[in-house]
Parts: C-alpha cells; structure tokens; sequence
C-alpha cells in the first residue's frame, strides 16, 4: 500500500530547527523517529501530515545515559538500544522485560520507546514500566515541559502533547532502594504479538509495590487500589487472593477481535499472582530469570 | 512534488537515486533498483518479507522512507548471496524453505543473529526469527538449518567437503564488512543532503 499523501520530508540538525518546522507546520506535522507506526499510519491515510520530521540527524535525541540518579533516554533510543545496555538492564529490569516483547527484532531495531508514547495505543508494553518507576516526559516547545507520564496518557492514542510541541526523551529515576520486578504480558501466541493484557510489577524493599496495567483500558495506568491493599504487607495467599478480587475495579478491557472482556479480566487476574510472587522472588535474589515467561 | 536526491551504499556499491519523500526504501529497492529479494507482504511490518540490513540491523524496508537510508549501508540477501558461508548451505541442506517468499527475511534475520551471537541456543534462534511469518515450514526446517550453520551440528560440518575449516568464523569478517561495519569505507550522503 504506497503512501499517497504529500509532504515535505525534513532531517533537521538541530532542536531548534525541528522545533521552527513544528512551529510553522503545527498539526500538520508529524515528527518520525522509528516510523514503525507513523508510516503505517500514512500508509492507512490515518495521518496525511504535509510535514515530515525525521529527528534522528539530530544528536543530543541519541543519548541514553545515567544522570542524576535516572535514566536518560532521548527520543531516538530504540528498544534494540535499551536491550543492549547493562545499566537498562541492571537498574531498571522492569523496562528491560518490557522492551524484550516489544514486536520483533527487526521492529525493535527501529522502533523507539518515545515513538511507543507518543503512538499511545492502549496495549503499548513499555508504559507499565514508565510508570511503575514514574518516569517524566520531556517536551521542548514555546515552553519546556516535564510531565509525569501519569498524566501523560490521556485515552486511546490521545497523550498530553500540543500542537509544535517535541518530546525530547524520558526521564526514568532509578528506585531509591533495591527492588524486584516482573512484567507479565499475554499475546496469542509467544513470539511477535501484541499484549491482550500486560501488567508490570514493581516490588520496592520495605514492601512497598507498584501496578501497572497495559491493553486492558483506553489508557494504561497504575492500580492504586490493588498498591493501597498490598501497601506494608508481606505477599501471602489470602493477600494476592482480595488482590486479585481488585482487578475488576482496576481495569476496564473490551472485547475485540483478540480477546474477549472475560478472558482478559481472568487472565489479569492470574498474571498479577504470579507476576507479584515473580517480582517478590526477584527481589529477594531467586525467581525466574529476568525475561522468562510466567505465564 | 519535491524529488530528494539520496546517496548510500547498496551491497558495498555506492549509489545515488532521486526518489520523492513518500517512497518507502521497499519500494525504491524493488522498483527503481531492481533488487527483488525484499518483498512485499503485509507492508505493515509484521511478516518480516521485506527485511534488509540497514546500518548493520535488521529493518523492516516497508517502515523505512527511502529518504532515510541517505548516507546509509543497505545490504540485501543479494549481498549475503555472494558470500560463501555454512548460513546458506544449512539452509539449503535442511529443505529450510518450501516456497521461499520468507527466505530473505530468515536468513538476514538469522544472520544478524549470529553475527552477535555465534552459537545460539534454540530459544534464541526462535527470538530471533519471532518476526518472520513463514506458512509452508512450520519453521522447524528454518531453526535445524540455522543450528547447523552455528556448528551445533559439527559432525556434518566434519563429513562434510572442506571439513571443519568451514565454520561461521570463517566468514564473519567478510560479512562484517558487507553489512557496513568495516568502518574505513563509510558511505557518504549525497553531498546536496536528502533536502529538497
């Protein structure tokens, strides 16, 4: 399917020069970075931007390092990049699990994780991780903004961003204290999918736990119910058991041609058990190894 | 429409093409250079048939703006198909592919793969395949051929003619060099930029 709108392709050098062209072109620009969603969008006629701007020329956008206690990753760091750094994977396991069943390598290998937030579809893997470690967006623009990336997802492909506005990177702080993680997600099959339902866990020491759901809302979010019950507890069956009673409460999913609302609530309900019981396990030295499936 | 005149370098030959700015690196491959091996599947990254080397990675070629790969590496299963290697002889040894439309994306796919890692577990071979829709094999032929290629099947390597001088090693650093990571040669973009 060719892509029959027409636009101008730009490859700015600089953040001021990409920002001059989203000034200009606002609402009819689309910025490209992987391009994993935005051609198939342009493919689809769901986007016809008559400006295209390609932020990969510009330099500081590449960096993805620690600073200050967080992670910094600018707007071009792909999954295959996140995957391939140790700090990713030593500091921040839960975006590392995460990135691992974003796609397939050669999407991974151009797909990045703010093109993932920007695109906001419902099942996006990566914001169960974002906002378990409460990550904040960058966004440069008339004004610079951070944003909390809770306040980030606003519905289903709908995010806080304005018009001339250019998210820059991420901002992912490193828990303060040690801390257990897993992320569980259910595809069709194990492989290339995308999530029916993703749930990400974060188990800080001092028992403290973090939720986040992903594919079973318009947006993804925490569950602050479920964090509240678990809040000072150590994990024990009838605990996970009134966890698992929230999941109702928490999440809102549809059925769509991938799953039926049923499937996914009950299905949610078991990858928070086991997935609580995984992170707990990690966080005391044991568990399965960092990437193997629960479920 | 403003045409963008792009430089990169296509299997080791620098080339230079004026495309316009929706023209997917696919469709530039296919249509305008004649490079057939990448196809056209579902064109929305899913399947994996239109795999190339970009920069030394695994792209989907349908995702990719031909104006992207300026100053670039692009290396094809054309490329690969010149240099000798267990990779392609595994394959072909193993009945790997029925019809074959998937062949181009498996094997740069398994390429890459081994590139990094030279003797993968299974698991790490299915990973890395993961993208590639395959409906004749049932990818068991794929994987068995790709395992051989990584000499996890030695005894073949050893009956077989040039014994077992022929492993991957051999061939890693010409491949290497294919796919862009010799960096004494970098390609150049066009010297007036992908800019209209």
């Amino acid at each position: 399917m060719p892509i029959t709108c027409e636009f101008e392709y730009h490859k700015p050098k600089s953040l001021l020069e990409a920002l001059e062209v989203l000034a200009r072109d606002g609402k009819n620009a689309s910025v490209l970075a992987g391009g994993t969603d935005l051609l198939v969008w342009m493919k689809e006629g769901v986007r016809a931007p008559s400006a295209v701007v390609d932020v990969k020329g510009i330099g500081e956008l590449h960096r993805l390092e620690i600073v200050d206690g967080a992670l910094l990753a600018g707007a071009c760091v792909t999954f295959t990049e996140l995957l391939e750094s140790a700090a990713v994977r030593d500091s921040l396991p839960l975006l590392w699990e995460c990135s691992r069943t974003v796609a397939s390598v050669g999407v991974r290998n151009r797909a990045t994780l703010v093109g993932n937030i920007c695109s906001a579809v419902p099942c996006l893997d990566s914001a169960s991780a974002l906002l378990a470690y409460e990550a904040s967006v960058l966004v440069e623009g008339p004004v610079s903004r951070q944003i909390p990336v809770t306040q980030w997802f606003l519905g289903a492909r709908e995010t806080a961003i304005r018009a001339g506005e250019l998210v820059t990177g991420l901002r992912i702080p490193l828990p303060d204290r040690k801390s257990g993680t897993c992320y569980v997600k259910l595809g069709r099959y194990r492989g290339e999918d995308l999530a029916q339902v993703g749930v990400g866990i974060l188990a800080l020491e001092g028992r403290e736990y973090r939720i986040a759901f992903c594919a079973v809302a318009p947006a993804p979010a925490r569950a602050a119910r479920i964090e509240r019950l678990l809040h000072g507890h150590d994990l024990s069956a009838e605990l996970i058991r009134q966890a698992q009673q929230l999941v109702s409460e928490e999440i809102h999913p549809i059925t769509d041609i991938r799953a039926s609302r049923e499937y996914r609530l009950h299905m949610a309900k078991i990858m928070l058990g086991r997935g609580l019981r995984a992170a707990v396990e990690r966080l005391a030295g044991g568990g399965p190894a960092l990437g193997e499936s629960v479920i | 429409m403003n045409r963008l005149a792009i430089g990169f370098r296509l299997n080791g030959v620098a080339r230079e093409v004026e495309v316009e700015p929706g023209d997917t690196l696919l469709e530039m491959l296919r249509d305008r250079l004649g490079i057939k091996s990448p196809k056209t599947g579902c064109d929305r990254g899913d399947c994996g048939a239109c795999t190339v080397f970009l920069d030394g990675r695994t792209v989907r070629s349908c995702l990719v703006l031909a104006a992207e790969a300026d100053g670039c590496d692009v290396v094809t299963l054309e490329g690969i198909a010149q240099i000798p290697g267990p990779l392609l002889r595994e394959l072909a040894g193993h009945n790997s592919f029925q019809c074959g439309f998937c062949a181009p994306g498996v094997v740069l796919s398994a390429l890459e793969l081994l590139l990094a890692k030279p003797h993968p577990t299974r698991l790490e071979i299915q990973e890395a395949i993961a993208g590639n829709l395959c409906r004749c094999t049932g990818y068991t032929s794929i994987i068995e051929g790709i395992k051989a290629a990584c000499g996890a099947d030695a005894a073949r390597d050893e009956a077989g003619p040039g014994g077992p001088a022929q492993t991957w090693g051999s061939a890693l650093p010409i491949i290497e060099a294919a796919c862009g990571a010799d960096a004494r040669t970098p390609p150049q973009p066009n010297s007036k930029g992908a800019r209209p």
